[in-house]
């Protein structure tokens, strides 16, 4: 079986892979380019722990067949942080103590970085449904909604 | 909410405990770069496939290899031939079992060959080609299919312990467990209201995020490495050795981050076959769950059968309680009846009691640990005729439980005094918040429960070093769940007077630390933190040590305040953990020091909730308004994540309640194996976690440490039932209350 | 495996010409599948490339979406949210939001899911699916004509749905879909119900239109309720009787989601709330839409 080449953008970096026709993007990610920070909790679109921003919407990986991701740009958890200068929503998270083990936390970053581009003052309740789609098993969502609400407010004030 | 948000109030006379520092492996796990059990990657790695029986009950007649192992990029292919014929105890022939699977297929997923191959794609095309010949028998899905005479039996020496006479028949029922006090017929007779019931629970599963994962790498002289994401990589290495046949020290257990357990990763599914397959291709092997996998072949906590009677006074007094309890256990015997049994009844102080648990065999998943495993269904039984005793008494529920709450010297029901606890505190708690004062509107209902967990202590290595530069490093070998890191650094620097940030805490493996028992049981803060407050103490009595050496006092003269050693008349100018480490060559060489303990002291907990929902009543449909949980922690070390352990674990009890359920065919074959179908609460479905952190200190703990993780999910089973009832006044006796279930109990008044 | 990414319908169909070859729009559905065990096709077909799949058109009588548009393009869409409310709920409720910037209305129905959240919403609005056929061309059917049983379609081997078509609505016309899962979200219907009411000046239905996801092997239209609610002004008595009418229509099936009880008793139910909010819409929409 050949397989098939695929060029993309990730975390601002062109790169290249190979990939089978049938292959998941998120296998793609970890395996190919070692973007291990997208996780797989489920690989059928119920956890959100592959998401990713992908022409700057926002997808599971896992749903995705490689050769898809031809001439995207994608971004990935790893590509949230500017170096060590962490996002405001990675911030919260740490200073909110939105995550335990860690697992679901990178998905819940991209998911929420998604919600505050086209939504920069969300609701309790349009911050739940809008990360309905991430499972958390950890925090029972307080800590994250919490933190994803302090973020948004920061990033409010910042651009004010 | 807490009334530990400033550190002042909760801890007295501390600089770092109970402050709220950002976790020292926060920035890797928020940047993607923390690496768990499926991240590792090796050079020449070969990809696992296991081959699950498709079966819920079957004889394996044969199995035949040979056109796997001739199959494209196949470089090994194991079965259970090929690990040693079962030996020593029932509970460990009985793991090798499960682990992988030799005279019979016990349950749908049960492990029966295993390959590995270059790629994915491979070794499942290769597993798939393994061909096996199954004689399927019959199989028993439920305590009673599994308890009815003449059952199919699963083991057929399975011969029920704890009973007298010793059955001379097997059975399905591997043991009976029996706590007693005083007279049963004489406190029901005592009783003015009696309430009694039948109540069930369905097998639900931890539901961890993180897929189990290991990765092997056997080097031909035979040294093994092994990555995984376990709770306890100590228990991972002696458990894989029995299965293995080795010794434990072959064995080096390297611990991933772990991507949430709750008691379903303390036991061995993966690693044995990622150790034997690369031992045979002689390359290492990766082997990781799907979540299909994971449902069907790990640990849920057990399904259950409970009949319960409690006997009350017209003043709320309880003065008699009888249950009758059967613990699915899976395939294998162990489930936590026992547990169950002791915790029924723990909180109250009943004279008259008769408890039975019954461990039973079925065509299911050997059941795991999951939080404070065993007590939220005992509990869910208890707690739910408590409040029907209540609604007939017309007594408040927090009422009814302060007069007969347990409290510091009453004797519990299984056995021991308890010291100082709690268990008063949050209820008093729950009773003064303004959330059980609002007013409730139509279909609308409020829900009381209490729980009980004892906690456990263990064994606990730490070691301590401080760098040249007097920073320190905390060894510990109990892997960070959920934010024990911090915990250890902030009881670290409390114990040195330094700057939590100058703390590394570390999670070492099997050869860089002493034995750790497993993250579990609420144990590690407790008892892990108590390994690294001894070996904290060693270092400082040697850094006064040297600084008397470098004053030529006695040591009498020093003491260790604030970080640094000073004289006590102030004679000599201080000396920093930075000074007296550039000067160690002088001293007596490097500082260190290792501790290990079994812990003693352990202080149990115990958690009050009240919960606020709104049923549609046309549709059975459940809508949670507010939830409010106190429990007593202790002492917070760092309170973010006490709250969070609160928070998650009343989470997972809710979805308990509601939606969550294992699903079986008419074959034994689960049909809800996938987070679609098997509905673990999403963000939306919740509302904010009011929290309280009860702080009443733990005597047997330097800091008053009591553990918090499990306890939170024992009562919202019945707080839910309790409040449904309080809003449709239906009083349903078994989880979940899916909406098909409160509807149907809602139009069909009688049931 | 092969993958292809045609830009065109033709080249499409072409594609499709060769025996087990797939076209997928999200793949929300296709791959969970493949994972699931279902056979694999020889050839995978990515109808998303092509721009007419992926396009939202309004003339001056009818939208035309195309069959894999992400259902995010649709709840963005403010006049398609302002002509047909219901139907865009009904797509926005198709899995979380990564899910709905894959998931398309041409997914939805060719899955053929019984419990297809967007197809009820489709047939209550007399949407038609236009298909491309194996020989070039193209054929129009209602989309209550596409699915024929779960997971099985009318569509002929090589053809595939390239959009959906929708006449706008008349004055005073409002839709609404209601579904009941556990969850809040991340769940699929155990009942669905659709309507769509049009309301003359006074307030008394003249058109309706029911129908019901979960409840049978396909999607029900239940012209039983329609007749209730014509005529009426949405009182109780007429709610009751398109209640009563859609919970008979219902063929359901014990399952893991729900009970044969339950989903005729709560079809009945969501039938009437849905025409409830359909009539405050189609109020609301006191001049034309258009």
């Amino acid at each position: 079986m050949s397989r098939i080449q695929v060029s993309c953008t990730v975390n601002g970096d062109s790169v290249d892979f190979l990939c089978d026709a049938d292959g998941s993007l998120l296998n793609a990610l970890r395996d190919e380019l070692g973007l291990t920070g997208i996780k797989e909790g489920c690989g059928t679109g119920d956890c959100g722990a592959c998401s990713i921003l992908m022409d700057d919407e926002l997808n599971c990986a896992c749903l995705i067949f490689a050769p898809e991701a031809t001439g995207t740009t994608i971004t990935t958890v790893e590509g949230l942080a500017d170096g060590d200068h962490l996002t405001p929503l990675q911030e919260c998270f740490l200073e909110g103590a939105a995550l335990q083990c860690g697992i679901c936390t990178p998905g819940f970053l991209v998911a929420a970085t998604a919600l505050l581009q086209h939504n920069p003052n969300p609701t309790e309740t349009e911050i739940r449904y809008a990360l309905a789609g991430n499972l958390c098993r950890c925090t029972g969502y307080d800590k994250i909604v919490r933190a994803v609400r302090e973020a948004a407010a920061q990033m409010r004030e910042a651009s004010a | 909410m807490t009334i530990a948000e400033d550190p002042a109030t909760t801890s007295p006379g501390y600089k770092w405990v109970g402050t709220r520092m950002i976790r020292p492996d926060g920035f890797e796990k928020v940047t993607g770069r923390a690496r768990f059990g499926a991240d590792i990657k090796l050079n020449g790695m070969l990809y696992g496939h296991v081959l699950r029986s498709p079966h819920a009950h079957a004889t394996i007649v044969s199995i035949d290899t040979s056109e796997a192992e001739k199959m494209a990029g196949v470089r090994a292919v194991i079965t259970g031939a090929d690990f040693p014929d079962p030996s020593g105890p029932a509970g460990d022939q009985d793991l090798q079992r499960n682990v992988i699977a030799r005279e019979k297929a016990l349950y749908e997923g049960h492990t029966i060959a295993a390959v590995a191959a270059q790629t994915r794609a491979q070794a499942k095309a290769a597993a798939e080609a393994i061909k096996v010949v199954y004689e399927v028998l019959p199989h028993v899905m439920s305590v009673d299919e599994a308890m009815a005479p003449g059952a199919p039996l699963l083991h057929p020496k399975l011969m029920t312990k704890g009973v007298d006479p010793a059955p001379t028949e097997p059975s399905n029922v591997a043991s009976r467990a029996v706590y007693q006090g005083g007279d049963l017929d004489l406190g029901f007779a005592e009783s003015d209201v009696v309430v009694e019931g039948t109540f069930t629970t369905k097998p639900v599963h931890q539901g961890y995020i993180e897929p189990h994962a290991a990765v092997a790498d056997t080097t031909p002289n035979g040294r093994t490495t092994l990555w995984c994401s376990s709770q306890g990589h100590f228990t991972m290495r002696s458990l894989s050795a029995k299965v293995l046949g080795w010794e434990p020290s072959k064995l080096k257990v390297i611990p991933a981050e772990i991507g949430g357990g709750f008691g379903g990763k303390t036991t061995i599914y993966l690693e044995p076959l990622a150790v034997r397959l690369s031992q045979k291709a002689g390359r290492p092997v990766k082997l990781v769950m799907s979540r299909d996998e994971v449902f069907r072949a790990t640990g849920p906590a057990s399904g259950t059968k409970i009949v319960g009677k409690l006997g009350f006074k017209n003043d709320g007094t309880m003065v008699a309680g009888e249950l009758w309890m059967a613990y699915e256990a899976g395939a294998f015997a162990g489930s936590p009846a026992g547990a169950g049994s002791m915790t029924a009844l723990a909180p109250y102080t009943v004279p008259n009691f008769l408890i039975e648990g019954f461990d039973v065999v079925v065509n299911k998943p050997k059941v795991a640990a999951y939080r404070a495993p065993g007590a939220p269904m005992s509990s869910f039984a208890v707690e739910s005729l408590i409040d029907e005793a209540a609604k007939k008494l017309g007594i408040d529920p927090i009422d009814i439980r302060l007069k007969n709450a347990v409290t510091e010297g009453c004797t519990a029901t299984y056995g021991p005094k308890f010291p100082r606890i709690g268990f008063v505190e949050t209820l008093e708690a729950i009773k003064n918040h303004p959330n059980y004062q609002i007013p409730l509107g139509p279909n609308q209902g409020r829900g009381v429960a209490s729980g009980f967990w004892f906690n456990a202590g263990l064994n606990s290595s730490a070691t301590v070093h401080v760098n040249e530069d007097g920073n320190v490093i905390v060894v510990t070998g109990s892997p960070d769940i959920g934010g024990s890191r911090a915990s250890m650094a902030l009881m670290a620097a409390e114990e040195f007077g330094i700057d939590a940030a100058r703390i590394q805490p570390v999670v070492g493996d099997t050869e860089s630390v002493g034995y750790n028992d497993q993250t579990g049981g609420s144990r590690t803060t407790l008892a892990t933190g108590a390994a690294v407050i001894e070996a904290c103490r060693k270092v400082i009595a040697d850094l006064r040590g040297r600084a008397a050496k470098q004053w030529d006092v006695a040591l009498e003269k020093v003491e260790w305040v604030d970080g640094q050693a000073q004289h006590v008349e102030g004679t000599q100018p201080p000396l920093s953990l930075a000074d007296l480490a550039r000067g160690w060559n002088r001293t007596g060489g490097p500082l260190t020091a290792s501790a290990a303990l079994n812990a003693r002291g352990v202080g149990s907990a115990f958690s009050t909730q009240v919960v606020d929902l709104e049923i549609d009543p046309d549709t059975g449909h459940v809508t949670v308004l507010r939830y409010l949980t106190a429990q007593d922690a202790g002492r917070a070390i760092h309170p973010s994540y006490v709250e969070g352990q609160l928070q998650g674990g009343v989470v997972q009890g809710i979805g308990w309640a509601l939606n969550e359920e294992y699903i079986f065919d008419r074959n034994g074959k689960m049909e809800n194996p996938g987070f679609l179908d098997y509905r673990i609460p999403v963000a939306s479905d919740m509302p904010m976690i009011d929290t309280i952190v009860v702080e009443v200190p733990n005597p047997g703990h330097p800091y008053g440490v009591r553990g918090v993780g499990e306890v939170g999910i024992v009562p919202p089973l019945a707080a839910v039932a309790n409040a449904v009832d309080d809003a449709v006044s239906r009083r349903i006796r078994d989880l979940p209350l899916s909406p098909v279930r409160i509807l149907d109990a809602i139009l069909n008044k009688d049931s | 495996m092969k993958y292809f990414a045609p830009s065109t319908v033709e080249e499409a169909a072409g594609l499709l010409a060769q025996p087990n070859t797939k076209v997928f729009a999200g793949a929300t559905d296709v791959i969970p599948q493949i994972r699931a065990g279902r056979p694999e096709p020889d050839a995978l077909v990515d109808l998303k490339k092509i721009d007419r799949l992926v396009s939202v058109q309004r003339t001056d009588a009818t939208w035309v979406i195309g069959a894999a548009t992400p259902t995010t393009r649709l709840t963005g869409n403010a006049e398609l949210v302002a002509e047909f409310p219901g139907l865009v709920e009904a797509a926005g409720l198709i899995g979380s939001d990564q899910v709905q910037s894959r998931s398309s209305l041409g997914g939805n129905l060719c899955n053929a899911s019984p419990a297809a959240d967007s197809v009820p919403a489709m047939v209550i609005n007399s949407a038609r699916a236009v298909i491309a056929t194996a020989n070039g061309g193209t054929r129009t059917v209602a989309v209550e004509d596409v699915p024929v049983g779960p997971g099985r379609t009318t569509l002929a081997p090589g053809e595939f749905v390239v959009e959906i078509e929708i006449d706008r609505p008349p004055a005073r016309t409002g839709d609404a879909y209601l579904r009941l899962t556990p969850r809040t979200e991340m769940d699929i219907a155990v009942v669905g119900a659709g309507v769509r009411v049009t309301l003359d000046e006074s307030g008394t239905v003249t058109d309706a239109r029911v129908a019901l996801g979960a409840v049978a092997p396909t999607v029900v239209r239940v012209t039983a309720a329609e007749a209730a609610l014509i005529g009426s002004k949405l009182d109780d008595v007429a709610l009751a009787a398109a209640a009563a009418a859609a919970s008979a229509a219902c063929n359901p099936i014990d399952d893991k989601r729900g009970t044969i009880a339950y989903r005729t008793h709560v079809a009945g139910v969501l039938t009437r709330r849905a025409a409830v909010i359909a009539g405050q819409r189609a109020a609301e929409k006191n001049g034309a839409s258009r």
